[in-house]
């Protein structure tokens, strides 16, 4: 039975278990690749999407918990996305970029909530991170940088 | 004007110092070249392998090497159009196929930079040479009378000027300049080279479109994972797949045998029982309702904890004697006035690279084609040739983006799989491994026991140095019973010991390896660093001597400290970094309360690196503060490209020092996940600064590796420094800090 999910303000037509996790789904049944594998558990924030606006870890949620709600993903074009997209290019932060699409949907939920996070704000909302390469500072410095743009308008 | 060169497109030459293979540059002047040109595109000019010039002025560069998060991409391209005098924003970086015409394309031992960018200079070079020698024509002038700028060709005599693109057609039937006559840019003159670049690939990275391994989709492609015995090299007795066969999305179910390479070369594969799906998912849920009897086999008796135990004993006895040492320590230790003794340890590490191996293969008749994300591609294709049987010019190799390496993607085991499971079900498959897997079954890094031994005098000067060194070798992955660290392996800092001591021995001692040992980010320097200049620390805490003067002493006089290689080891150099991570710390300035400093340096990949890191130690909790690191790597490529490798190793670096240990029991590895084996977080993210000593006249030497063998010795110095307690075995979650 075929199933509606909304991602990026389409809309898919899909035919897959319901307690299939979202990151899969969209991965393998809807073949966009941008959201990434990292732990399949919750520990590392590869697989991070926008679900009604709320941040989740996709290798963790059934395909039943998105249904009739919007997702964001990596491919997504969000106001917040974008200025973080600059910054990220503004201070050069992958190295390898496999976390970076996680990255940036944490950072998009950070900024939805707090147009001027703290040093220790970021800690909070970017720990659930993993970044092997260590961009991390770049992220922080980045993030700032995103907040500052916005702020100015 | 230069001469042709007849070259058979047959022939290998040697060019331009890429020696190991050579490459077919020559393929060019023949005629039937365009087998050699990357795209079929008519409206271009290659004036060799790696550079494409279009008619609208695009250049394409190949990368040979490949991009695992070290910004290589950036870096040789940057390199290529310097010479050019091409404008950066024309440049496109296209990723090389594995393929011998390429030169040598292994991407590990921090050596890309340092072994081909003089190619990579000349071939730039020599392109820019075609094009003003297709300008000189055009205007009918000498080629000394031209020169190049940002994409054009100037008439210095008239000003004129020609834009790249236009000039292709012409270029394209210049000779090939003889390699005598290129002549490259000087330092003073360099556009890219030492500058700031920013990645190639940011768009990319930013939005989601970089294909990674996991990446590739082939039409009716399979996903496949694999359950594989928990003790390295157990074999499959028997297994019930019903449960798995009933889960939806599940084909079928597939018993895979080891593949067992030949001595001295390759990996092979371990073999388990493969899943094949429609999706990975359902891959992973069949795996896990396998029910699988294994025969562990001999390595199921292995215990990483009794290992470190008969380690210590093993080295606190006599070892075998390597030579280098000098001087009579024995002598040394009786005469001195204090002797001081240590243990150090560091446990079992696996490289968890954030995209996990993966591979994606189709095997069709007598043809393979695989798309994986390898530091090795050519090792990979060499690999499926011997034991698929398939002759070498049949299988392609494509390099995908690398979601992370260091060294776990050097080992192409995960490539053979997949080529092994699209040959069993004659469809294109993904293997994929979770997290689980890479954790379970990976090449790990080795563990180490080493004993220190040494005496100071009455003036506080170190007068014997006795190191005895309990490593399984890398060397064991591929000649079984290798049970002593090899010579390669104690070139990593140990017989190159940079310290001026009268008096110095190294013995080597038995290690057998009961995992897969393979190399893991600046590999055997996490050991040596990591001893040493925890030694160097005690010695002159005994000595009663602030610990920077007394490393500055004991490097000692300026002098070559090991000249065999081509990169001459040099004591002024390493002081020199030393003292100016000393001087950006302000390492002498006394830390709040609790807080305490430390520093540690190492030479490794012919790079020098010294790092400050200063750490709280508050009711038993560690964190870092602040970290400063100096390296000279000779000449600097991509500045920024320096600055980030280094913050990223510090990363890595503190990742090891806090968390890193894998232990086995029963022959199988203890840890799943990232829950049990931990990784460094935003939250524990120090300040980190960076400073690089310009060094533009020497030879570009390493900089994804050299940045991690001090971070966990100068931490724990710090700690040291801090509480008084020392610290000899990582990592250091364990240690109590509780009084
Ligand atoms: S893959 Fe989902 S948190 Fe790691
Ligand atoms: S950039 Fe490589 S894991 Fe973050």
């Amino acid at each position: 039975m075929k199933t509606n999910l909304s991602i990026n303000g389409k809309r898919y037509q899909i035919d897959a278990p319901e307690e299939m996790p979202l990151l899969w789904l969209i991965r393998d049944v809807v073949g966009m690749t941008g959201t990434k594998f990292g732990c399949g558990v919750g520990q590392c924030g590869a697989c991070s999407i926008l679900v009604d606006g709320t941040l989740i870890k996709s290798c963790s949620m059934p395909f039943s918990f998105g249904i009739g709600k919007e997702i964001t993903t990596i491919e997504g074009t969000t106001a917040n996305l974008q200025i973080l997209r600059e910054s990220w290019q503004e201070c050069n932060v992958p190295q390898c970029g496999y976390c970076q699409s996680g990255q940036l949907i944490a950072a998009t939920f950070l900024l939805e909530n707090n147009a001027n996070p703290t040093d220790e704000d970021i800690d909070n909302a970017m720990s659930g991170n993993i970044c092997r390469c260590g961009t991390y500072t770049r992220i922080r410095k980045a993030i700032h940088m995103a907040a500052a743009i916005k702020n100015q308008g | 004007m230069s001469t042709i060169q007849k070259i058979n497109r047959r022939d290998f030459v040697k060019l331009f110092g890429l020696t190991s293979t050579g490459i077919i540059i020559g393929c060019n002047i023949s005629s039937d070249r365009k087998e050699f040109i990357p795209t079929s595109d008519e409206n271009s000019f290659s004036p060799n392998l790696f550079i494409q010039i279009h008619k609208n002025g695009n250049i394409t560069l190949m990368a040979s090497r490949s991009e695992m998060g070290q910004g290589i991409r950036t870096s040789l391209a940057s390199a290529i159009a310097d010479e050019m005098e091409a404008d950066w924003k024309y440049i496109a970086v296209k990723q090389a196929i594995g393929h011998e015409k390429y030169g040598n394309q292994n991407t590990d031992g921090s050596r890309s930079v340092r072994t081909i960018l003089e190619p990579m200079r000349k071939m730039g070079a020599t392109a820019k040479m075609m094009l003003i020698a297709a300008a000189a024509q055009k205007w009918n002038i000498a080629a000394s009378d031209c020169k190049a700028d940002n994409h054009f060709i100037i008439n210095q005599k008239t000003s004129e000027k020609i834009f790249f693109g236009d000039l292709i057609d012409v270029a394209s039937k210049m000779p090939i300049p003889n390699e005598n006559t290129v002549v490259l840019k000087k330092v003073k003159d360099f556009k890219y080279i030492g500058k700031t670049l920013k990645s190639v690939d940011l768009k990319d990275f930013t939005h989601g479109t970089a294909k990674y391994g996991m990446d590739i989709r082939i039409p009716n492609m399979k996903f496949a994972a694999i359950a594989r015995c928990p003790v390295t090299f157990g074999t499959v007795k028997s297994f019930n797949s019903s449960d798995a066969e009933k889960i939806s999305g599940v084909e079928k179910v597939i018993q895979l045998d080891r593949m067992i390479p030949p001595v001295g070369q390759f990996f092979g594969a371990l073999g388990g029982i493969a899943i094949i799906a429609n999706n990975s998912w359902a891959a992973f849920q069949g795996k896990l309702s396998l029910e699988i009897e294994w025969d562990y086999g001999e390595n199921h008796s292995f215990d990483s904890e009794k290992f470190s135990e008969i380690l210590t004993q093993r080295v606190h006895e006599t070892g075998k004697l390597v030579p280098g040492s000098r001087g009579n320590v024995a002598k040394a230790f009786t005469d001195a006035k204090q002797t001081i003794e240590a243990t150090y340890q560091v446990p079992f590490l696996v490289h968890t690279p954030m995209e996990v191996p993966n591979a994606t293969a189709w095997f069709q008749g007598n043809k393979v084609e695989v798309w994986a994300p390898v530091q090795d591609p050519q090792t990979a294709r060499a690999e499926i040739a011997h034991f698929f049987e398939i002759p070498i010019e049949n299988i392609t190799v494509n390099v995908t983006f690398l979601g992370g390496g260091f060294g776990r993607k050097s080992k192409s085991d995960f490539v053979v799989e997949a080529v092994a499971l699209s040959k069993k079900i004659d469809a294109p498959v993904q293997v994929v491994w979770t997290r689980e897997d890479d954790v379970k079954h990976s090449f790990y890094h080795a563990t180490s026991v080493q004993y220190l031994k040494g005496s100071i005098d009455k003036n506080g000067l170190v007068t014997g140095w006795l190191q005895r060194v309990a490593l399984p070798s890398i060397v064991s992955s591929f000649k079984p019973l290798s049970d002593y660290a090899s010579g390669f392996e104690l070139n990593q800092g140990f017989t190159n010991n940079p310290y001026d001591i009268q008096n110095f021995r190294l013995e080597n001692v038995k290690a057998e390896a009961h995992l897969r040992i393979g190399w893991m980010r600046s590999v055997v320097h996490i050991h040596s660093g990591f001893a040493n200049n925890s030694f160097v620390d005690e010695l002159a805490f005994e000595a009663k001597k602030n610990p920077l003067d007394f490393q500055l002493a004991l490097i000692g006089k300026n002098r070559i400290i090991d000249g065999k290689s081509d990169y001459p080891f040099n004591s002024k150099r390493m002081k020199k970094v030393l003292e100016n991570t000393a001087k950006i710390s302000d390492f002498n300035r006394k830390r709040p309360e609790n807080h305490g400093i430390g520093i540690a340096i190492h030479y490794s990949f012919y790079s020098y690196v010294a790092t400050a890191v200063e750490v709280s130690v508050i009711n038993g909790n560690i964190q870092i503060k602040e970290v400063w690191t100096t390296i000279d790597c000779g000449l600097v490529l991509n500045k920024d490209n320096v600055i980030n490798q280094l913050e990223g190793a510090a990363i890595f670096g503190i990742s090891l020092a806090l968390f890193g240990k894998i232990t086995v029991k029963e022959g199988a590895v203890e840890q799943h996940n990232f829950f049990d084996y931990q990784m460094t977080r935003m939250k524990d993210t120090p300040k980190i600064t960076v400073d690089i000593i310009e060094a533009m006249n020497q030879p570009a030497t390493g900089v994804g590796e050299p940045g991690v063998p001090v971070m966990a010795p100068a931490i724990c110095n710090a700690i040291f420094n801090a509480t008084g307690k020392r610290i000899r075995t990582l990592p250091l979650f364990e240690v109590d800090f509780e009084i």
